[in-house]
Order: structure tokens, then sequence, then C-alpha cells
């Protein structure tokens, strides 16, 4: 996790679990889809950014969220994902390429 | 026989951004007791699809969880419309959803079809315009 975050590609919104080990990763914006064919341990990687992607990550026991394409979630969900243990990295590019850079780290 | 451990919630239809507080609250409480961390994620998953379903389409309802040594069973009550075709609402990819809900990465179709994958039963009670309860049961 903490060398994800060093990557030059990617910065870490909020890392309240910094030694959480990731298990490969599900690609995926559809919430429900996430949440039924996502494995615990993975890191997930979205596009979606609103605050139910909090709960998504906390009850799918993912270890990470990684916001690709840049994207930016709110404050309020940075502050909510830091109270409930959801470690959250934002990646500056797309989708595959970060897919890509997560998988030759992993 | 020992009594279940009985947790009720009420599910606030008002509120999306708040929806799955209940889940999570269960969640806390089953690591608490030391449950395996799949049970764990089965069961919260599970009880999510549900309460999001019931913000979404009822406005609202009631949670209740009963844990026994030998399971975990979840009640979803809602007075909403109800579900006129429950072999189609079971379908993957099938959703009333309207488009805000959509939006918001919900709206999928997946929720029925991923609370009976995660469960070990699942029963759908279900009037068109009283309402619908659903128990799921999670075996240990």
């Amino acid at each position: 996790m903490q060398t994800l975050s060093l990557l030059p590609q990617m910065e870490a919104l909020t890392m309240p679990d910094p030694d959480r080990e990731i298990f490969g990763a599900y690609v995926g914006d559809l919430l429900s889809w996430v949440m039924g064919r996502a494995q615990a341990d993975c890191a997930w990687i979205t596009i979606m950014s609103n605050v139910n992607i909090v709960a998504v990550a906390a009850l799918a026991d993912v270890a990470c969220v990684i916001l690709a394409e840049d994207v930016t979630p709110d404050q309020a969900v940075i502050n909510t994902a830091e109270a409930k243990g959801i470690n959250i990295l934002r990646s500056t590019m797309p989708i595959y390429e970060s897919a890509l850079l997560l998988g030759s780290h992993i | 026989m020992t009594e279940p451990l009985t947790f009720h919630y009420d599910v606030d239809g008002e509120n999306f951004t708040s929806a799955g507080q209940a889940s999570v609250q269960v969640k806390k409480v089953l690591r608490r007791l030391g449950l395996d961390p799949e049970t764990i994620r089965r069961v919260s998953i599970a009880m999510y699809e549900g309460e999001i379903n019931m913000v979404i389409h009822a406005g609202g309802g009631s949670a209740d969880v009963r844990i026994y040594e030998d399971g975990i069973e979840i009640i979803l009550a809602d007075t909403g419309p109800g579900i006129a075709d429950i072999d189609q609402a079971m379908q993957e990819g099938f959703s009333t959803a309207p488009d805000n809900i959509r939006s918001l990465g919900f709206g999928a179709g997946m929720g029925l079809p991923n609370m009976k994958r995660y469960t070990d039963s699942m029963q759908i009670d279900s009037t068109v315009g009283v309402g619908t309860t659903i128990t799921m049961r999670v075996n240990l």
C-alpha cells in the first residue's frame, strides 16, 4: 500500500490503514457489481467518487480504493473514509493504465 | 436453547448518503463476536443491498438481525410499493431504479441477486401496494 502511494502517478488522499496488503484488483463503477464480484483485500479501481464508495469499500472489505482519471472526491468523502479506516488513492492515469501500473507492483 | 442476540434498526428513506449505517453497525457487532471475515462480508453486503433497495424503492423500512449459534437471520421489512414480478426482479440486470440513483453507481439490477448470492437462504414476501419483507439467513 505504501509503495503504491510513493509512485509519481499515485497520491494517497487518505491512508488510515497503511500496512494493509493488496491481493489482486477489481475494476468497476457499478457498486453492486463491485460488491458481487470484488474479492476481499483487493484494490478497487473506479471513477465513482460519491460517499457511497466508502460504505461499499468497507462492506466488501477491499484493501483500498483507487480513483482513476485524477477524480477528486469531496472532502467529506475523504473524511468519512478516514473515519472508517478506508484507504483512498488517486491516480492521474486512466483506468486501464492505472490497473497496469498496479499490476506491476503487486 | 440460548436466546439469539437481536438488533433492530430503522432505515431512513430520505437520506441516501447515510444508507448503509445499519449494515456497518452489524459488521462491527459481528467483528466483535469474532466471526470469520468472509461470513462478515457476506452478511454485511447482503444487508447493505437490502438497505439500499429500501431507500431507493420504499422510502425506508426496518432491519432486524438475529444472531443464533448456528446462523444469522436478517429480516428487512418495508411498506413500499411491493415487487410485482419477483422472478423478473431476481434477474441480474433488471432494475426499476431511477436515473439519479443510477448516476450514483446503484441501480445495476444486481441488488437482489447479490443478496441471494451471499446468503444460504432468502425468502421474499411481497404484496403490490402493501410492502415487502425479505428474510435472509447465513449459516454459521
